[in-house]
């Protein structure tokens, strides 16, 4: 049990903070405002990023969910529930940044692009399993519980897609370093290496607290 | 005793429960015709303006009415700790799903003969001609709907805040069915010339088997105590 930062952890930390630093100073200074949208497209150098943070999030939650039901060992649960919360913060971050994004750019604050409600329906499956596990207080049940409804969640997300896309297929074509001029294209990158960079720090961070947590938990179930 | 016969057992007792006090049904139906009253009344007199709507409110109404009935499906466990006893009866529970799914499915399927019939004559719609094909995106849509429920009622089956968690948690996950029984339905009543109908059809079959599988895998990992 680690009480204590790794100074590896700190490491991490500090780089991160370097490489948001270094992307802010390129994304807002260093490179040129869009020639159609202006410096609204600015917001791209953080919205995709977040949102690309969101899905691995959640990724990650998943792939945990699965080996705590395989293994039965709570770090697992712990790592599930500390990705699904940065999976909210950041996707949620995603959401509302695009919102800003979308109504200089399409006139409107929301609308019912496929990339867009897939996000937000995938917040809302991960704000409900969050709520799910703040109300079973026996940890290995709230485990195996909040275990299934990551799965259910996370093997939604292509269907969610493919129904919204058909449903609607009045798409944006998406944004990725492919797409985009050279220094834009350093911009982004720079900016999907400094997210995965910070979340790498809070998850290691959130991960350990977590982990204390269930301690903690555990101790005061022992000593009733 | 075989798979089968277990899930069997689970079918039966509900379906006898429910044919002996007609608690849910009732109920059920009661609150799917408030439900098409309400929605009509929301969109005005305007005839036109409902046919538009109609194959969206009517799936608003289904949904409703299937969280209401979950709800009410797992009351009979909770009572008298009955899931407890079920899960003590040797063998697989994922049993236990499968018979509690089958009896919600014939359950709503009731339901929605009632509530397709009340909508008929409430929204001015010609079911009749398309009936059939109705009747089975129907069926998909249901067994889409009381796969993931039934998962997460047996999930919340205890839990203080279930009536608030349940449709927290069962909404997002079927936006699928909701879009794909809608489309599907838009498109019959439109008298099927649009086309695009078997897309739908094919996503409401993929969502009934990844969630009924799943659940199925799960039920004994996920609930065992």
């Amino acid at each position: 049990m680690h009480t204590r930062r790794r100074p590896a952890v700190s490491a991490l930390g500090l780089a991160a903070l370097g490489l948001l630093a270094a992307s802010f100073w390129v994304s807002l200074k260093l490179v040129p405002p869009d020639r159609l949208m202006g410096n609204v497209q600015r917001i791209m150098y953080v919205h995709v990023p977040a949102a690309w943070v969101g899905f691995l999030a959640f990724t990650i939650c998943f792939g945990a969910s699965l080996l705590y039901l395989w293994r039965r060992d709570l770090r697992w649960d712990s790592l599930a529930r500390t990705s699904a919360e940065l999976g909210v913060v950041f996707m949620g971050l995603s959401t509302a940044l695009g919102s800003i994004w979308g109504k200089p750019t399409w006139g409107v604050w929301w609308t019912w692009d496929p990339r867009l409600t897939t996000a937000a329906i995938l917040l809302f499956v991960f704000l409900g399993y969050l709520a799910l596990r703040g109300f079973v207080d026996e940890p290995e049940r709230r485990a195996r519980w909040s275990a299934a409804v990551g799965i259910v969640g996370f093997l939604d997300v292509p269907i969610v897609y493919l129904s919204v896309f058909w449903w609607r297929t009045l798409h944006q074509k998406p944004s990725g370093p492919e797409t985009v001029a050279t220094p834009m294209r350093v911009a982004l990158l720079l900016g999907m290496a400094s997210f995965t960079l910070f979340f790498a720090f809070l998850l290691a961070e959130r991960y350990r607290l977590a982990r204390l947590e269930s301690e903690l938990e555990l101790a005061e179930v022992s000593h009733v | 005793m075989s798979f089968t016969r277990r899930s069997w057992a689970v079918f039966r007792k509900d379906l006898l429960i429910e044919a002996r006090t007609r608690q849910a049904s009732n109920a059920m139906a009661f609150f799917a015709g408030i439900v098409l009253l309400v929605l009509g009344f929301a969109l005005g007199p305007d005839r036109r303006a409902i046919q538009g709507a109609a194959p969206g409110l009517l799936w608003v109404a289904v949904t409703f009415t299937a969280l209401l009935g979950l709800g009410r499906a797992f009351d009979a466990e909770r009572e008298n700790r009955g899931m407890e006893g079920l899960f003590l009866y040797p063998g697989d529970r994922s049993a236990v799903y499968l018979g509690k799914l089958g009896a919600l499915v014939v359950l709503l399927g009731f339901v929605e003969v009632v509530l397709f019939g009340l909508a008929a004559f409430l929204y001015n719609l010609s079911l009749l001609p398309v009936l059939a094909p109705l009747a089975g995106v129907a069926a998909l849509g249901t067994v889409g709907l009381a796969g993931v429920g039934t998962l997460y009622g047996a999930l919340t089956l205890n839990l203080r805040a279930r009536e608030v968690l349940l449709p927290l948690l069962v909404f997002p996950v079927v936006v699928p069915v909701v879009l794909g029984a809608v489309s599907a339905t838009r498109i019959l009543l439109d008298g099927g010339g649009a086309g695009g109908l078997g897309g739908w059809i094919h996503l409401l079959v993929a969502f009934d088997i990844v969630f009924t599988v799943a659940p199925l895998l799960a039920f004994e990992a996920v609930l065992a105590d």
